[in-house]
């Protein structure tokens, strides 16, 4: 492998990264509030997917971009609304089971109303514009992944470290039923959190699907799975280290597939998860959680 | 209820249930495709069972059903193909030359199948389930994509047949052989549960600190509950594969799992009879609801929504409402007893009663 070579599938492996480590925001931020994995988070970055390329086919980009976006919050929220806040106060795996069901409806959906088959997805000229770097090339979306991604890292820690609802995040992650005595309205925390989470995904799906040209109803449940890994890699609840844990999946899955391994580059994800628990089960970035009796 | 009534109703519904089986098993031209319904849920039971002894009855949320089944449905059709045949399934690659020549019975090739699936759960058990519940959701779930995508990967083509998957599986000889074996498999499961090992399995579903107080050694129930049940799972996968006769890496996908997992739900979490009873309701309401496939006319008016695809989407909304408001499933934790059933039918006369403005006996 040449040097040439290498920086192309770094600079390939940090833009898959970049969209990894924007959906796993969304899972390390529901985990950390409502110790949920939400298995339909993969499928509302598919669902993202396909209303870009119907919002595209009537609009220019610079208008469908902005309702993709509102569309995807408005959706994750009623998600948030119908199907887990009735189970608050259920046990654990309740929830889990709802969110197992709401994933298995989304990708029933979009199978019955768009069908199985891969539609393409449309192109913004933008976007897919070829940048030459010497004897590296690479569209402008491949560099904009990785910044873009470090600059809404940024500015979600900002906001969970300085302003009063990531405050009040923070509060009910560490205690749930102490921060509603405190006046914290759980419900609206919890909707904010859904509603970021949902808006990191639309930006995370407009990123990945530009690359991969085609949409399935399938196409968010792998890459939903791996993005909860790459969470659980970072540490759990823990923002940069989920932009970290994205970055390695991306690149070590990139760099299997340049190896000609693509069959096991899915393997590679849960291995480095099962291996990961093994050694360090907080993750890199995570805390250590006391168990409280 | 005295117990000798209960033991006569206990005779009674033997009987017809065989009487049932025998009069299929005559007539198996005839009513091949309800034997295959029947079949289908019984090993479809074997693997909610099973799941219901991690989920329901320790507490533990396991998601790889479709991983432990794949490697107890590939042990025993790599074992069972007869010899004579092989050359014919791997017609591309040609079969591995030390496997090739082993072949075994059925039985034997179930239980190996079983029990490669329980080493595996072991080895994922081993490091995840000394941590918190939730990543073994995530490692079971993870590890049934590994197990297929390892299945379908061309470099074991002289092991799996890669994505060509196998055929010619020897099916079963009669309708006997799987109820009889699924049956077996469910009598043990329902045994442990009801040992002292069940009843360390329940306190720690109901409360980890506690269970640990009272002397249980968490991670050793935990590991054998999942063991056990990942060997039943692997059994079912073996039934699975001589049903069916033909498997590839494409019938263990995670939506497997996701139907055994409603099947569970829907039956109640904890209750083994409300297993079985869903696992029926499941397989058979699949069938049953495949007029939502096809477009449907009444008089002239085509009814909209019906079309390819919208048995599916009514399959999983009928998944949420279960989990949002009838969150027991049909049967709760309890089992079925024959009081229960009289008291069922009580309760709907007498409610029909009270509509029918009758007199309420003041409760």
């Amino acid at each position: 492998m040449s040097l040439a070579t290498f920086l192309q599938h770094c600079l390939t492996g940090i833009s898959l990264g970049g969209a990894y480590a924007l959906i796993a925001i969304g899972y390390t931020m529901v985990y950390g509030i409502l110790r949920l994995i939400n298995f339909a988070h993969g499928d509302l970055f598919m669902i993202a997917g396909y209303l870009m390329i119907f919002t595209l086919a009537d609009f220019p980009w610079y208008i469908a971009i902005p309702i993709v976006l509102i569309g995807t919050v408005v959706i994750g929220i009623v998600i948030e609304r119908l199907a887990y806040k009735p189970l608050r106060s259920a046990p654990r795996m309740s929830i889990m089971i709802s969110a197992i069901g709401v994933s298995l409806l989304l990708q029933n959906l979009a199978t019955y109303l768009f069908t199985a088959l891969p539609r393409g997805y449309p192109e913004i000229p933008y976007l897919k514009r070829i940048f030459q770097f010497g004897t590296l090339s690479a569209s402008f979306v491949t560099f904009l992944t990785p910044i873009l991604t470090m600059v809404l890292v940024f500015l979600m820690v900002m906001m969970i470290n300085k302003t009063k609802i990531g405050m009040a995040m923070r509060a009910v992650s560490k205690d749930y039923e102490t921060a509603e005595i405190m006046g914290i309205k759980i419900n609206s925390v919890v909707s904010f959190t859904f509603a970021i989470g949902s808006l990191l995904a639309a930006i995370g799906s407009i990123l990945y699907f530009t690359d991969r040209m085609s949409v399935n109803p399938f196409s968010g449940s792998l890459p939903g799975l791996k993005c909860f890994v790459a969470a659980v890699l970072g540490g759990i609840g823990s923002i940069p280290g989920a932009m970290i844990g994205g970055f390695i999946l991306g690149i070590g899955e990139t760099f299997l597939v340049a190896l000609g391994f693509s069959t096991f580059s899915d393997a590679f994800t849960f291995i480095l998860l099962i291996v990961m628990l093994l050694v360090k089960p907080t993750g890199l970035f995570g805390e250590k959680a006391t168990e409280k009796v | 209820m005295k117990k000798s009534t209960k033991t006569l109703f206990n005779i009674i519904a033997v009987s017809i249930i065989l009487a049932i089986l025998i009069f299929l098993e005559m007539n198996k031209r005839k009513f091949s495709y309800d034997i295959s319904i029947i079949e289908r849920s019984m090993i479809y039971a074997v693997a909610a069972v099973a799941m219901n002894l991690t989920n329901g009855f320790t507490g533990l949320f396991s998601l790889g059903q479709a991983g432990f089944m794949a490697i107890g449905a590939y042990t025993v059709a790599l074992l069972t193909i007869p010899v004579e045949a092989r050359a014919g399934v791997f017609y591309v690659t040609g079969m591995n030359e030390f496997l090739s020549k082993i072949e075994l019975p059925f039985i034997p090739a179930l239980l190996l199948g079983g029990l490669f699936a329980a080493i595996l759960a072991g080895l994922i058990g081993i490091p995840v389930l000394r941590l918190k519940s939730d990543y073994l959701a995530i490692a079971t779930l993870g590890f049934s994509e590994i197990i297929r995508s390892i299945i379908a990967s061309p470099q074991l083509n002289m092991i799996t047949n890669g994505s060509y998957g196998l055929k010619k599986i020897p099916r079963f000889s009669s309708i006997f052989v799987p109820i009889a074996l699924c049956c077996l498999c469910i009598l043990i499961i329902v045994l442990l549960i009801n040992s002292s090992y069940g009843r360390a399995f329940k306190a720690i579903r109901e409360d980890e600190t506690a269970a640990e107080a009272m002397g249980i050694n968490l991670f050793k129930h935990k590991l054998t509950s999942f063991m056990i049940s990942s060997f039943f799972t692997g059994v079912a996968g073996g039934l699975l594969a001589s049903y069916m006769g033909t498997i590839d890496s494409g019938t263990f996908k995670i939506t497997l799992t996701y139907d055994i997992l409603l099947i569970v739900v829907l039956g109640g979490m904890g209750s083994v009879t409300g297993s079985i009873l869903g696992s029926f309701l499941v397989t058979a309401g699949r069938e049953w609801l495949r007029f939502f496939d096809q477009p449907l006319k009444v008089g002239n008016w085509q009814v909209p929504l019906f079309r390819t695809g919208f048995r599916m989407v009514v399959f999983s909304v009928l998944l949420m409402v279960v989990v949002l408001f009838y969150s027991k499933g049909l049967m709760g934790s309890k089992e079925f007893s024959w009081e229960g059933l009289v008291r069922f039918f009580k309760n709907l006369f007498t409610r029909k009663q009270k509509l029918n403005g009758g007199v309420s006996n003041g409760k």
